[in-house]
C-alpha cells in the first residue's frame, strides 16, 4: 500500500493539507476510522471466534440453547445511539465552519461550463485557473453556464456544485502555498473526467503582482498569439481541435477561417469575422452541419479585444486566409513568458 | 383430514413424478405454461431468468468499465473521444441494469415470490394475477432497456445508448444528452410500477394467508423484512414514477420543470428522486437481512436472539429511510439548516442496523454452527455489511461527507451495501432455498470455494476505492490523473477475481441442475413453513394447510443420515405430513 501513497507528503488515507477546513475534516476522519475499526474487529473477531468455537462437532449436541437478554438488546440499542450523537456533533460543528464565510473575504465568481472552469476576479480578470493568496479567506460564488457541475479541491477538503440558475456559496483559507488539483465532481457529460483545473496559492505579494499582470495580459501581446492564449484558457479546446479534420466534440479550427461552412439547416456561409464573432456570442443561431447545438455563449465572458484575438488566431491556422505580408508580423513572446510561474 | 387428500411422499428425492399430479415444475409442460402461470413458484424461476441475465448484462458492463480504466489513457477505445463516450455509456447502463433491473427485484420477486407463500402455509399469494402482471410488466420494463442497449449498437430512433447516469441528473437528461433518456425512464418507469404490485401483493398476503398458529410475531424474519420492504415499494415507487413522467415532459414538450434554461430548478429533480432513491436503498437491503435472519438461525441450530427486535428494526428502518433523502444534497446548495436535520436522521437508520448485527452475532454464540455454503455467505454479509455500514458513518457526518462525497469512497461504500451485502444474501439464499426450488443439492466444496473466491474478489476490487476516494479520486472519471492508477489496477485485478468467483457459482448450480443429487423436504432442518412440503413442491404447495408454531424452534428436527436430511419427530411439527416414512410410502394422515 505503501506504494500508492501521494506525494506531497500526504497519509495512506488523506491527501496533503492546504485548508483550514482540511484540520476540521481530517480530525473528524480519524476519529470516525478509530471507531470504526473498533467495531470491525469487534464484530470480526466475535464472528470467527464464534463459528470456530461452537462449530458443530460429531457427537456434539445438534442444538444451541434458547436465549433472551433484554439488558444485552438495551445495550447494543444505547451505545450506538450515543456515539452517532456524538459523530453527528463533531461532523456538524466542523460543517458549520465551513458554511459561514468570514467577513472581509476575497470574492471570486466561479462560472462553470461544459467542460471548463472560469474564475472571475474582482477586476474583471477571468481565468481557467484559480489562483488564491494563502492565509486568505476567499470566497467563492459559483454558477454554472449548463448543467450541474462540482467543483472539488481534495487538499482543501471541499466541493460545491455549480448549479445553473442559482449561485451557490463556500468558503476556504489556503494554509500553504502551491498547486492543486480542482475536479469536476458531478457527471456533466462526455469530458467529465477532462474538466480539470488548477488552484494555484501565491503568497499575498505575489498574488497582487500576478492579478496585475495577468490582468493585462492581452494588452500586450499581437492578437494572434492572444487568441492563441484565449483558445487554452477559455475552454474552446475542449471541443475544438486544431487539427484539420479532426473532430472532439465540434468543428476543428484549422482551417474555419474563410471557408464555406455548410449549415445544419441545409444553408451555406462563409466563414468572416461576422460569422466567427456571432458563433462565439450566439453559437445556436448558426449551427455547422451534423452538429449539435451544444455550445454555451460566450456573451459576458469575451470581450470585444478577446474576439478580435480569436479571430486574429484563426487566421493564422487558416489555408484560406493569406497574411498581406508575413514578414512585418512582429514576433512575439510565448504566453508562458508573460505570466509568471505560480 | 379426508382420506380423499392427495398425500406426498416427502422423504425422498427426485419428486420429479413421484407425488401425484407432480412437482410444480412437471405440473403442466410447455412454454405457455410458464408465460402465462399463475404460480408463484413459477413466477418466481421466470424472475430468477431475468434478473439473472440482468447480473449478466450490468456484470458485463461493470468488467468492461473496470477494464477501460486499467490505464488513464483510452484501453478498449482507439481515441479518447470514443473512450469517454465508451465508459460514460457503459457505467451508466451497469448502475441502471443493475439497480432496476437486478438489485431491487432479487430476493423480493424471486426468493419472495417463491418462499412467501411456502412460508405462509399457503397455495399462493393473494393476487396470482397480479403477481403474473409484475413479473410482465418486468419483462416489458427489460425490453425498453434492452431498446437502449441495442440503440448503442444500432441506428435506432431515439437516441443511442444512454450516458447520463443511473440518477437521470437534470438539466444534462433533459437538455443535453443526445442518448436514450426516453426509452430509459420508461423502461424504469414500467418496472417501477412491477414493484408497486409486488409490494401490493406481499401485503395483502402477509394481512389475509397466515396460516393457524402464526401470529405477526410468529411470522418468519424474511416475511417481516419482505412486509416493511413492501410498504417502501408502494409508498416511495409512485413518487419515481412521477418524476420520470415530469422529466420526459421537459425533454419532450419543453415544459419548464428542471432545467433553469426553462424556468426549473435542478435541484428540484434531485429532492423528487432521491425521495424515491434513498428508500430504494432499503428496498435492496432489507429483504437481504431477512433472509440473513433465516440463515443465520438454521444454520446455527439456536433460536433466533432477539426477535422482536430483529422484526421491529426492520420496520423501524423502513420508515426512517423517508426521512433522509436530503443527505445526497450536502453540497448541492441545500440550506446549512436542512443539511443539519438531513444529517442527525441520517445517523437514527444506524441504530436499527446496528441492532441487527449484534442479534445475528447473538445467535452464532453458542450455537452448534454448520458451515455450509450458505452459511459462508451470512459470515461474508456480516464483514461487508458492517464495513459498508460503518463508512457509512463518514458520509452521514457533514464534514467528513463534503470531501468525500462524489469520489471513489461513495461507490465503494454503496457497493459494499448494495453489492456485498445484497448479493452475499443473494447467493445465500439461492443456496439454501436451492433444493427446494429444484429438488436437487449443489456441489458443498464448490460452494465452499466461489463463496471465497467471491468474497475475497469483492475486497480487492472495493476495498481499495475506499482509499482512492478519501484521496481525491472522483467518481464516474473515464480517465483520471497518473497518481490513482494504481488503485484502479488494484480494483480491476479484483473484479476479474470477482468474476471468476460468479462462474464457478454459475457452474455449480447448472451442474446440480443436471447431475445434483436429490434432495430431501429439508436438508438443513429449518422449521420455517416451506421445509414441510416436498423438494421441488407440488403445484399447490401442501395438501394441507400446516399449523405454524414457533418458527425459529428446531429442537423438533433430528438429522437423519439415511436421506441427507432432517426428519421432524413431533407430530404437531409435521403439517399433517408424516416424516419419517421411507420413500413412496403413501401414509393416509390421521
Amino acid at each position: 500500500m505503501a506504494g500508492l501513497v501521494m506525494g506531497q507528503g500526504g497519509g495512506v488515507w488523506m491527501p496533503v493539507k492546504a485548508s483550514t477546513a482540511a484540520e476540521h475534516v481530517d480530525w473528524l476522519f480519524y476519529f470516525i476510522g478509530g471507531i470504526s475499526a473498533f467495531f470491525f474487529v469487534l464484530i470480526l473477531a466475535l464472528m470467527v471466534y464464534f463459528a470456530w468455537r461452537y462449530r458443530h462437532r460429531e457427537g456434539g449436541p445438534e442444538h444451541g440453547p434458547e436465549g433472551h437478554s433484554t439488558a444485552l438488546e438495551l445495550t447494543w440499542t444505547i451505545i450506538p445511539t450515543v456515539i452517532v450523537i456524538v459523530i453527528f456533533y463533531f461532523g456538524f460543528r466542523g460543517y458549520l465552519t465551513m458554511a459561514v464565510v468570514p467577513p472581509n473575504a476575497y470574492e471570486i465568481n466561479v462560472n462553470a461550463s461544459m467542460w471548463s472552469w472560469s474564475f472571475t476576479y474582482a477586476n474583471g480578470h477571468v481565468d481557467n485557473e484559480l489562483h488564491v493568496p494563502v492565509n486568505t479567506p476567499v470566497h467563492l460564488i459559483l454558477t454554472s453556464n449548463d448543467v450541474i457541475h462540482s467543483l472539488f479541491v481534495p487538499q482543501f477538503r471541499l466541493k460545491k456544485d455549480a448549479v445553473p440558475g442559482r449561485y451557490n456559496k463556500f468558503w476556504f483559507e489556503a494554509t500553504r502555498t502551491g498547486t492543486f488539483d480542482i475536479y469536476c465532481a458531478e457527471y456533466c457529460g462526455t469530458k467529465h473526467s477532462e474538466m480539470l483545473s488548477k488552484v494555484h496559492v501565491h503568497e499575498p505579494e505575489e498574488f497582487a503582482r500576478w492579478l496585475n499582470e495577468a490582468s493585462n495580459w492581452a494588452a500586450r501581446m499581437a492578437p494572434a498569439d492572444a487568441g492563441k492564449l484565449l483558445y487554452t484558457r477559455q475552454g474552446c479546446f475542449q471541443c475544438h481541435s486544431l487539427e484539420k479534420g479532426v473532430v472532439i466534440q465540434a468543428p476543428s479550427f484549422a482551417d474555419l477561417y474563410g471557408s464555406q461552412r455548410p449549415l445544419r439547416d441545409g444553408t451555406r456561409v462563409l466563414a468572416d469575422e461576422n460569422y466567427i464573432r456571432r458563433s462565439i456570442l450566439e453559437p445556436a443561431a448558426q449551427v455547422a452541419a451534423g452538429f449539435e447545438a451544444v455550445m454555451p455563449s460566450y456573451a459576458g465572458r469575451m470581450k470585444d479585444a478577446d474576439i478580435n484575438a480569436m479571430i486574429a488566431f484563426l487566421k493564422t491556422i487558416s489555408a484560406y486566409y493569406t497574411p498581406a505580408e508575413p514578414a512585418t508580423r512582429p514576433a512575439t513572446q510565448p504566453s508562458s513568458e508573460v505570466l509568471p510561474a505560480p | 383430514m379426508t382420506a380423499h387428500t392427495p398425500t406426498y411422499p416427502l422423504t425422498s428425492g427426485p419428486v420429479l413424478g413421484a407425488v401425484p399430479g407432480g412437482s410444480y415444475l412437471t405440473h403442466r409442460r410447455g412454454i405457455l405454461s410458464w408465460l402465462f402461470t399463475l404460480d408463484h413458484k413459477r413466477i418466481g424461476l421466470m424472475y430468477l431468468g431475468g434478473v439473472l441475465f440482468a447480473f449478466f448484462l450490468g456484470g458485463l458492463f461493470a468488467i468492461l468499465l473496470r477494464t477501460e480504466l486499467i490505464d488513464p489513457a483510452p484501453t478498449l477505445m482507439k481515441d479518447p473521444a470514443r473512450a469517454w463516450e465508451f465508459y460514460n455509456h457503459m457505467f451508466t447502463l451497469h448502475g441502471a441494469v443493475m439497480i432496476f433491473a437486478f438489485i431491487i427485484p432479487a430476493i423480493p420477486a424471486i426468493l419472495g415470490n417463491f418462499m412467501l407463500p411456502l412460508m405462509l402455509g399457503a397455495k399462493d399469494v393473494a393476487f396470482p394475477r397480479l403477481n403474473l402482471l409484475s413479473w410482465w410488466l418486468y419483462a416489458i420494463g427489460f425490453l425498453f432497456f434492452a431498446y437502449v442497449l441495442l440503440g448503442g449498437i444500432l441506428p435506432l430512433p431515439g437516441g443511442f445508448g444512454l450516458d447520463t447516469g443511473w440518477t437521470f441528473y437534470t438539466p444534462y437528461s433533459t437538455s443535453r444528452s443526445i442518448t436514450g433518456v426516453i426509452p430509459a425512464t420508461l423502461g424504469a418507469f414500467v418496472m417501477g410500477f412491477s414493484s408497486i404490485l409486488t409490494g401490493v401483493n406481499f401485503i395483502a398476503s402477509m394481512h389475509m394467508l397466515r396460516p393457524p398458529g402464526m401470529t405477526w410475531f410468529r411470522m418468519p424474519l424474511f416475511l417481516w423484512s419482505l412486509y416493511a420492504t413492501s410498504v417502501i415499494q408502494i409508498l416511495a415507487t409512485p413518487v419515481l414514477g412521477i418524476t420520470l413522467l415530469l422529466l420526459l415532459a421537459e425533454r419532450v414538450l419543453k415544459v419548464g420543470i428542471f432545467d433553469p434554461a426553462l424556468g426549473g430548478d435542478p435541484v428540484l429533480y434531485q429532492h423528487f428522486f432521491w425521495f424515491y432513491s434513498h428508500p430504494a436503498v432499503y428496498i435492496m437491503i432489507l429483504p437481504a437481512m431477512g433472509v440473513i435472519s433465516e440463515l443465520v438461525v438454521t444454520f446455527s441450530r439456536r433460536h433466533i436472539f432477539g426477535y422482536s427486535f430483529i422484526a421491529l428494526s426492520s420496520v423501524a428502518i423502513a420508515l426512517l429511510s423517508f426521512l433522509v433523502w436530503g443527505h445526497h444534497m450536502f453540497v448541492s446548495g441545500q440550506s446549512a439548516l436542512a443539511n443539519a436535520i438531513f444529517s442527525l436522521l441520517t445517523f437514527s437508520v444506524a441504530i436499527p442496523s446496528a441492532i441487527k448485527v449484534f442479534n445475528w452475532l447473538a445467535t452464532m454464540y453458542r450455537g452448534s454452527i454448520r458451515l455450509k455454503t450458505p452459511f459462508l455467505y451470512v459470515m461474508g454479509f456480516l464483514m461487508l455489511f458492517t464495513i459498508g455500514g460503518l463508512t457509512g458513518l463518514f458520509l452521514g457526518a457533514l464534514a467528513t461527507d463534503v470531501h468525500l462525497t462524489d469520489t471513489y469512497f461513495i461507490v465503494a461504500h454503496f457497493h459494499y451495501v448494495m453489492m456485498g451485502s445484497t448479493l452475499f444474501a443473494f447467493l445465500g439464499g439461492m443456496y439454501y432455498w436451492w433444493p427446494k426450488m429444484f429438488g436437487r443439492m449443489y456441489h458443498e466444496n464448490l460452494g465452499r470455494i466461489a463463496a471465497i473466491v467471491v468474497f475475497i474478489g469483492f475486497n480487492a476490487t472495493f476495498f481499495i476505492q475506499f482509499v482512492a476516494g478519501t484521496q481525491g479520486m472522483p467518481r464516474r472519471y473515464a480517465s483520471y490523473p497518473q497518481k490513482y492508477q494504481g488503485y484502479h489496477q488494484i480494483s480491476t485485478g479484483g473484479s476479474y477475481i470477482l468474476a471468476a468467483g460468479l462462474v464457478l457459482v454459475a457452474v455449480n448450480w447448472v451442474h446440480s441442475l443436471l447431475r445434483g443429487k436429490p434432495a430431501p423436504p429439508n436438508p438443513w432442518g429449518g422449521n420455517t413453513l416451506e421445509w414441510r412440503t416436498a423438494s421441488p413442491p407440488p403445484h399447490d404447495n401442501f395438501a394441507v394447510t400446516p399449523v405454524a408454531g414457533d418458527p425459529y424452534d428446531l429442537r423438533g428436527w433430528e438429522y437423519d443420515p439415511s436421506t441427507g436430511g432432517w426428519i421432524n419427530r413431533t407430530e404437531q411439527y409435521t403439517g399433517g405430513f408424516p416424516m419419517d416414512k421411507p420413500s413412496g410410502q403413501d401414509s393416509p394422515r390421521a
